[in-house]
Order: C-alpha cells, then structure tokens, then sequence
C-alpha cells in the first residue's frame, strides 16, 4: 500500500516536473516565433545591418564558422585518430584527452579571453581571424571527443580482419576503420557546428562586430549573434524587432542542422 | 609424414598474454598438413584461438605478450621460415597475404560486395583493373557466393545475412591465393543453413589450400577434418588422425571429452 502510493507521488512528481520543463521550452519557442516572425520580412535577407537587414550577418556568421571548421575538423579528427588508434593506453594520449576534457568545459568567454588576448590586442584590433581562431578553438575538442568515441565504438575484429588481409595499420585505420565510424563522426561534425554556429561570447571581443558586408578577416567582422546582442540592448523599437527576427533564424539554423544529424544517423543504420 | 607433406609446424611453442604470469600455451607442436584440414578442439579456454592467431601473428596487434619456440611456415621453394622471428610490418603483410584469417563472427568491411573482396587484391599491390575484375569473380566463384551476389556487387556487404557475410569475408581471404587459411569458430555466428554452407565451403577448399580450423562442435571437427588435435588448459593433449581421435583416441582426458563428460 505504502509502496504503490510512494510510486503515484513519483510518477506525479516527475509528470509534473517534465511538464515544466517542456512549458518552458515551448513558452520561449513560442515568444521567440511570435516576436520573430511578426517581424520577419523578406528584406531583411536582402539587406545588411546598416539598412536594418541581416544578410551581411548571415554571411558573415558562416564564414567564420565554415573557416573555423575547415581548421577544427582535419585537427581534431587526426587527434581523435591518434588518441584512439595509436597512443592509446599511453601517457602522452592520456595528457591530450584530458587536457582536450578541460577544454571542451572551458566558458566559451574564457576562450574569448584567450583569443582576445593572443591575436587581438598584439595585432592592434578585432578580426575576423580572430573569431575564426576562437570558434575553432571552441569546435577542436568537440571532433576529438567524438572521433574518439565513434572510433570506440569499432569492433576490434574489423582491425584484426582488415590486418589479416595483409594491410598496414594505416591503411586500415583510414580505409576501414574511420570509413566504418563515418556516420557518428559526420553527426559529431555537425552537431558541434550547430553549437558554434550559434555561439555569442567567443566573437564577442575577437571578431566583435561590423554593420557593413564584408570579407575581409582582418578587420572586424559581421556577426550575427553579437548583432543580436547589440541589437536586443538598443532603445529603439525597430532594433528590437530585427534582435528577434535574427534570434529567430539563427535557431531555425541550428535546429536544421541538428535534424540533419539526426537525418544522417537514421539514413545510415 | 614426411616434411614435404607439411605446410607448417609449430614447435614447442609457448605463449604469455600480456599483463598475464600464467602461459596461455605450454610447449605446443602440432604440423599441419598441406591440403589437409586439421581441426583444433577443446574446451573453451584451453587456448585454442591463441594457437591459431599466433599463425598469422594477429596478435601483434597488441604489444606485450611474450612467446617462445618456433612456428615455422614451409615455404614453395623449400625453405623454412620461423614466422617468430619476422619483425617488420612489410614481413607481417607477406606473411598473412600467404597465411589468411577467417573470424568468428562475420568482419565484412563497410564498402561493396565487390570492393570487400577487392580490398586484399588493392592492398597487396594489384592495379590492373580486369585482373582485379577476375580475381573478384573466381574468388567468389569460389566462396559459392557469386550466383547471389553477382548483380549487386556494388551494393553494401553489410546488407547480406550473416552467412553470406561471412562468405564474402572467405572470398577476400581466397582471392588472395593464400597457402593457409585459418579459421576460427567460423560458423559459431550462423544458423544451421548457412552453417552447412560454409562447412561445404571449407571442404571443397583443400583442394586449393591448408585449413587449419577451431570449433567447439565436435561433430563439425568430426564431419571436416583430416587430423584433429586436442587441447586442454594449454596443453596440446593429443594430434591424431580424425578418425582416430574420435573412435580410439590413446589418452583418456581426449575420450572423457568427446564423449561428452566434460566441456
Ligand atoms: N587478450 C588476452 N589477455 C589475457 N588473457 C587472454 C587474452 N585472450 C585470451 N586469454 C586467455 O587465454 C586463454 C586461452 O584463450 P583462447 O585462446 O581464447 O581460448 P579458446 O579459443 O580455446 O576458447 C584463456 O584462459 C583466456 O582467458
Ligand atoms: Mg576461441
């Protein structure tokens, strides 16, 4: 008796705690579609921050992220690789994993910090490299960790029978064994360019901010969370409204991307 | 049985597993006959796979474990070769393009029928693509596989069940033209079907190669094999003929466990 009823107040208690949760995920999906899309025109793709648009912050935001995980990637994969093929079980594989933990933890403003004061101040200003350097930086523990991990989940045998066939260790690393973790690793990529994409504090002072399209790394570049930011601060309705329109395609992004994981994990099992 | 009729012999072999004071071997010798198919029985545990993975030297995968004595491959040409003693990792290639390893369950590579079976011929050098072309089809010819797999070679080896699987991964190890081929538990993963499949298979190899296979069924060993060896706790007990190990075998350890007393 006392049993079944101990059971009823958990099963109330965590209903009633997942509901208000999920009430608030929905009340800011919610807020932030109304808000956004009330204020979503189509112009706002077409034009840039100085005429109340968005598109040089679009570009911009891509750029930095596409060039940061052209560096993240190929860095953090060949880590991952060594940590789990080659050094694994030594000392030198054990520093990097957890040094690689420690990073993964750091507050995204730490690394902005880092940045800022490594390749902004000695270079005499905000850049976009700048930004570039600390998102990788933000993205390089992530593919390691899941390298790592998604080459754990390899049956040893498929090693074993690739070096029965007379292969060399590195030929089967990269033609069996990575090829069979491509999935998990593909999904790893993505999700953690979700997760930087949509990143505010390490652009925050390394590649702050610039009004005007640009492509030029070395100067200060458009971003589109910290114009969210700036824009969300501004007294002025106009402002406010283009803050959440922003917010509200910067998480339509990121929640494409995401599916996209999930649609690349499905389609592959 | 004269040297010429052997393809390897292992002799007072022995074998530490890293990490491990208690040899997993102890003195082993056992020959194994050229186009002959010699079965390794015991209980599980007796070391049965670590005799076999020490053939191809599989277990040089993983550092530290400690071996002594001689395997010895003979050669085409007459020579002898102690495979304990190669050390580089082009000899290791030669030594398992010449010595190939089936696993208990089926290893198919996430590539195409035909690039799984491809793969050895790619690795040990073979560039000529109507050559590759053919050795891909005698291979699987071979294997009995290719009736079903012969339109949709360029689909996915991970679709095919289990026993096909492990078809394909016998056809890799034949389009290599190996001399010995090792085989472990193959057909402990597969249903009776494709259990009867590939014990065909294997018998129909001998013709072409050396088989060296562990199995826990003794009526598997009984069915195939040639000679059969048993082992127990390290120790290899007993090497006969089949048919001798299985009506009159000479130690009583080798008749308490095929009748079934113990394992
Ligand atoms: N990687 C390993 N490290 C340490 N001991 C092992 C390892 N693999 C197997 N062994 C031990 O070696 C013995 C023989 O194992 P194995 O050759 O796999 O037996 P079988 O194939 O006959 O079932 C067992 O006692 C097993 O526990
Ligand atoms: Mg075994």
């Amino acid at each position: 008796m006392n049993r079944l009823l101990l059971n009823k107040l958990i099963l109330i208690l965590s209903t009633l705690s997942a509901v208000i949760g999920i009430s608030f995920l929905f009340w800011i999906l919610i807020t932030l579609s109304y808000k956004g899309i009330s204020a979503l025109s189509f112009s706002i793709f077409t034009h840039d921050l100085v005429e109340g648009g968005i598109r040089n912050l679009l570009v911009g935001q891509f750029t930095m992220a596409i060039l940061a995980s052209l560096i993240a990637v190929p860095i953090g994969m060949m880590a991952g690789i060594y940590l789990r093929e080659y050094g694994h079980g030594t000392k030198l594989a054990s520093i990097i994993r957890n040094l690689s933990d420690v990073m993964m933890s750091a507050p995204s403003i730490v690394i902005g910090v880092f940045v800022f004061a490594l390749f902004v101040a000695p270079f005499g200003g905000y850049n976009g490299w700048a930004g570039v350097i600390a998102l990788a930086i933000m993205m390089i523990p992530i593919i390691i960790s899941t390298t790592d991990n998604m080459l754990a989940l390899v049956p040893q045998e498929l090693r074993e029978a690739g070096m029965a066939l007379g292969g060399s260790k590195h030929k089967i690393v990269l033609q069996i064994v990575v090829r069979a973790a491509k999935v998990g690793i593909t999904t790893g990529i993505l999700l953690s360019f979700a997760r930087i994409i949509g990143e505010t504090a390490p652009l925050l002072f390394t590649s702050a901010n610039n009004q005007f399209f640009s492509m030029d790394l070395t100067e200060q570049f458009p971003s589109l969370t910290v114009s969210i930011y700036n824009l969300a601060t501004y007294p002025d309705e106009s402002s406010r409204d283009l803050a959440w329109s922003a917010a509200f395609v910067l998480t339509v992004i990121v929640l494409c991307i995401n599916l996209l994981g999930r649609f690349v994990i499905r389609n592959k099992k | 049985m004269s040297k010429k009729d052997l393809v390897m012999e292992v002799k007072d072999f022995s074998f530490t597993y890293a990490g491990v004071d208690k040899p997993s071997l102890n003195k082993i010798n056992l020959p194994i006959e050229k186009n002959k198919i010699t079965a390794m029985i015991g209980p599980s545990g007796c070391g049965k796979s670590t005799l076999l993975r020490a053939m191809n030297r599989i277990h040089d995968l993983y550092t530290g474990n400690r071996y002594e004595g001689e395997i010895n491959l003979y050669k085409e040409d007459d020579s002898i070769q102690n495979i304990l003693k190669l050390k580089k990792e082009n000899d290791f290639i030669q030594l398992r393009q010449e010595v190939g390893m089936i696993f208990p369950k089926p290893t198919p590579f996430p590539m195409s029928i035909f690039d799984n079976v491809a793969y050895g011929l790619k690795l040990s050098g073979l560039k000529d693509k109507a050559e590759i072309e053919h050795r891909v089809e005698t291979a699987l010819k071979g294997a009995s596989i290719w009736n079903e797999t012969k339109d949709r070679l360029k689909k996915s080896a991970l679709g095919l069940s289990g026993g096909q699987q492990q078809r394909i991964c016998i056809a890799r190890a034949v389009a290599l033209k190996p001399r010995v081929l090792l085989f472990d538990e193959p057909t402990s993963a597969l249903d009776p079907i494709s259990t009867g499949a590939i014990e065909e298979l294997i018998s129909e190899l001998k013709k072409e190669l050396s088989i060296v296979i562990v199995t826990h069924n003794m009526q598997q060993a009984s069915r195939l094999s040639d000679s059969t060896a048993f082992m127990y706790l390290g120790d290899l007990i007993e090497y006969d003929k089949t048919d001798t190990i299985f009506l009159n075998p000479s130690e009583k350890l080798t008749e308490d466990y095929i009748t079934g007393r113990f394992g």
